[in-house]
């Protein structure tokens, strides 16, 4: 088995090799035969890939712990479900399923696009299998899943399997963790599309925005799947590394979100592109960046360059990585500058106050984000380089500069869509910013007269009635016509509207999820937490609730040794529900797992943590008190569903016939 | 009439960057922590007592002690031992345990005593640190699960 998997691998460098130059020279050439040899060549890699993962999930299946790969991630006694995600719990597994997506998303876009784009297709077979052959030969030389676990005695190298794994690290073993990298996986790969598609616009020199148009939905697909991504990342750490919040800027953490932060500036400002013919270049840099900064990411991840509790352990991939980013990035950026006459805008900036003004200031603050982050995540690397001392920065950097980021995008998106195109008249702010504002005025001063005095809460809660206000009489407007005007009902009218313009009443239900998530990241400004040894009996109050121990008791099980406190909570003296926190040693893989337990409401969390055994034989509980998290969910999923609308075609029908 | 609404726009990016900059600046002093080794946070000048240093080693078996405030440990880094006191407002990662990585973050004190309030750790096991290294070999049978 291990054999046939290497074998497959090094199959695959020579098919992606000859696909990239016959794709190219057929391109150039305009030769069909080799551009259909190209095309068969991302088929077959495609097929290799999809192979070389079969057998890597078959030897999970069967416990095959010749393979080193398999011995270190798992054991005979674990779940069947958490067998299929130790594929990629690895840095050899998660490298292969990153390719085997290229592979699928290679093999998509030829399927749908062949037909249409036959000039550009050569060029976005060969750049995709660029991609594909980069991670094959990593796969095949650096970093194989199909090596041997072998020892040495006196000297000589022998194959050893033992009779069980080292198991499935258990901090990975929750559902969130197992869904949460592919769906990451799948929006990082998922730009390669519109990158491949914007580069073969430009070596062919097609000028326009035919290469926005036909990616548009890629885009927002992998978009959406990178959302996912970053939001389930955030909710396994909240439940499962038991320190009561969902985000540290971890360099891991702000890996996945400088390419989504990228990525958001690149789905608003072509919408410019397409409408008025302005940012072209600006556009091509953005598809630029993000594509590179998804594989900088993972260059973050696996090189083991900046220190991260959840970065896998040094490896030489790192300079492969840096090496292949360097000559991409240089590359694309001369392609670019040689076609720079093709990029020329079409039109100007007319004036201060438009949509085209709010998208141009959405995409500098995004940017601007992105690249706080990004200087933030390498500071260690740079101040080394240049002051000969490693400095790190932690989260009151990243916080000072993107929370008054993160509310002025808020703003943004409230203030964006009720602006004209072009320029838009005094009357015409008046008539579509007078509600919000309202709402957002009479969201300031009830929360005020509450005695809510931090000053960037009260601005988001505010921003965030004047977003929802906004959205809202934008749906209202648009079926008020289509009910007097069809007689359809409200629901029936509001259903009708979205479905015949999905783009821009999905993009308002994204703008909802935003604001709601944002809300929820407000939230965390009241935030409160003790921590105390309690003895059973004894209890502890926060935020109005009260946190009893009624019992302390350990056990051990097959798997792991645990302490375990029961715990009665209590809110005005009406108890709520009990609480099992837990603190597990596990045996296989010596490792320590705290069981968190959680009582969510739709205004706040108590977030229950069994920190340690205590001195005097109590349990150490540490009791978070954290508002408002669920809008961050919610929010999520609400921004997840508008981009699923948005990526719909529009509903045709003739309204003469409904009416 | 474009040339002022482009310098409108422009006025209005700067007074943004001008902004971030400092913010940036600000959170950056608030928050900047030197990496240092054992041996160095051991022997400060007086004006690097206040600063804020960031430690790596290893956890030194059998050193940790809990209390109800937080744990107390020594971190070892080539022969050389510091006393840490971590008090920090979250609960220690599970992945902190005798003989695992960590690095610490905080400030030294003047009785010699690290006041940790940031705690990462990470699990060297000794099976998996051992086969994956570029031989993938594991240097003896025995620290396998066999």
């Amino acid at each position: 088995m291990l054999q046939l998997g290497s074998v497959t691998l090094m199959t695959l460098c020579p098919v992606a090799l000859f696909g990239i130059i016959a794709s190219f020279v057929g391109g150039a050439k305009r030769r069909m035969g080799l551009v259909r040899a190209g095309e068969r060549s991302l088929l077959v890699s495609f097929l290799l890939l999809t192979l070389a993962i079969a057998i890597l999930v078959f030897q999970f299946y069967t416990d095959d712990f010749n393979s080193s790969y398999v011995a270190g991630h798992s054991n005979i006694d674990l779940s069947p479900f958490y067998k299929a995600t130790s594929l990629w719990s690895g840095q050899e597994g998660s490298l292969l399923f990153w390719n085997w997506l290229l592979g699928v998303y290679g093999a998509t876009v030829l399927l749908v696009h062949r037909k249409k784009n036959r000039d550009l297709m050569p060029y976005v077979t060969g750049i995709i299998l660029t991609a594909i052959l980069f991670f094959a030969i990593l796969n095949g030389i650096v970093s194989s899943p199909f090596v041997p676990l072998v020892s040495e005695h006196g000297g000589t190298t022998v194959p050893f399997a033992p009779q069980d794994g080292r198991g499935l690290n258990p901090l990975l073993q929750h559902p969130a963790m197992a869904i949460h990298p592919p769906m990451l996986y799948l929006g990082l790969v998922g730009f390669v599309v519109p990158f491949a598609f914007a580069m073969a616009a430009l070596l062919v020199r097609s000028p326009g925005s035919r290469w926005i148009r036909t990616t548009r939905r890629w885009t927002l697909f992998a978009w959406c799947f990178l959302s996912c991504g970053v939001l389930l990342g955030a909710r396994w750490a909240y439940v499962e590394l038991g320190w009561g919040g969902y985000w540290a800027w971890d360099p891991v953490e702000n890996a996945s979100l400088m390419p989504w932060l990228t990525g958001t500036a690149f789905l608003h400002s072509v919408m410019i592109q397409e409408k008025k013919g302005m940012m072209k270049v600006w556009n091509v840099a953005l598809v630029i960046a993000t594509y590179f900064l998804c594989l900088f990411g993972t260059f973050l991840t696996r090189s083991g360059v900046v220190s991260s509790v959840h970065a896998f352990a040094q490896s030489p991939i790192g300079f492969y990585f840096i090496t292949f980013i360097a000559i991409g990035l240089a590359l694309s950026i001369w392609l670019a500058y040689s076609r720079r006459e093709f990029l020329a805008p079409e039109s100007g900036l007319d004036s201060v106050v438009s949509r085209e003004s709010s998208f141009l200031f959405n995409n500098l603050i995004l940017l601007a984000a992105c690249f706080a982050v990004f200087w933030g995540t390498i500071f260690p690397v740079i101040s080394e380089a240049f002051r000969g001392e490693k400095i790190s920065v932690g989260p009151p950097f990243f916080n000072k500069i993107n929370i008054p980021i993160g509310l002025f995008l808020l703003f943004l998106t409230g203030v964006g869509p009720l602006l004209a195109w072009r320029k838009t008249s005094m009357a015409g702010l008046r008539r579509n910013l007078t509600w919000p504002t309202a709402a957002a005025l009479v969201v300031m001063i009830v929360l005020l007269a509450q005695g809510m005095r931090e000053f960037y809460a009260l601005i988001c809660f505010s921003l965030f009635a004047f977003v929802v206000a906004g959205v809202l009489l934008e749906f209202y407007r648009g079926s008020r016509v289509r009910m007097s005007q069809l007689g359809e009902s409200i629901v029936l009218a509001v259903y009708r509207l979205t479905a015949k313009n999905t783009r821009r009443y999905g993009g308002y239900i994204v703008h909802i999820g935003t604001a709601l998530l944002f809300a929820g990241i407000a939230g965390t400004a009241f935030n409160s937490n003790v921590r105390t040894e309690l003895l059973e009996g004894e209890s502890i109050d926060i935020a109005g609730y009260n946190v009893r121990v009624d019992h302390i008791e350990s056990d051990r099980t097959p798997n792991y040794e645990y302490e375990r406190a029961q715990i009665t909570l209590t809110e005005d003296g009406r108890e709520i529900k009990k609480l099992y926190p837990e603190r597990r040693f596990y045996f296989a893989s010596e490792q320590a797992s705290s069981e968190v337990e959680i009582h969510t409401t739709f205004s706040e969390d108590i977030y229950v943590v069994y920190a340690s055994h205590g001195p005097n034989d109590g349990a150490v509980i540490q009791v978070y008190h954290n508002p408002l998290v669920r809008w961050l969910w919610v929010g999520g999923m609400i921004l997840v569903g508008g981009t699923i609308i948005t990526i719909f075609p529009n509903q045709k029908r003739r309204e003469q016939i409904g009416a | 009439m474009a040339y002022t609404k482009n310098r409108k726009a422009i006025a209005g990016i700067m007074l943004i960057l001008g902004a971030l900059i400092y913010l940036g600046f600000v959170g950056y002093e608030e928050s900047k922590a030197y990496y240092r080794t054992v041996e160095e946070v051991q022997s400060l000048e007086p004006h690097e007592m206040s600063m804020r240093f960031k430690v790596g080693g290893d956890v030194e078996e059998g050193s940790i002690v809990w209390n109800g405030a937080g744990v107390d440990f020594r971190l070892i880094q080539e022969d050389q031992a510091l006393v840490v006191e971590y008090r920090g407002s979250d609960p220690v990662p599970d992945t902190f345990r005798d003989g695992s990585q960590a690095i610490v973050e905080g400030t030294m004190g003047s009785d010699g005593v690290f006041l940790a309030v940031k705690i990462q750790a990470k699990c060297a096991s000794k099976y998996e640190a051992e086969y994956d290294t570029e031989t993938h070999s594991v240097s003896s049978p025995a620290s396998g699960d066999a």
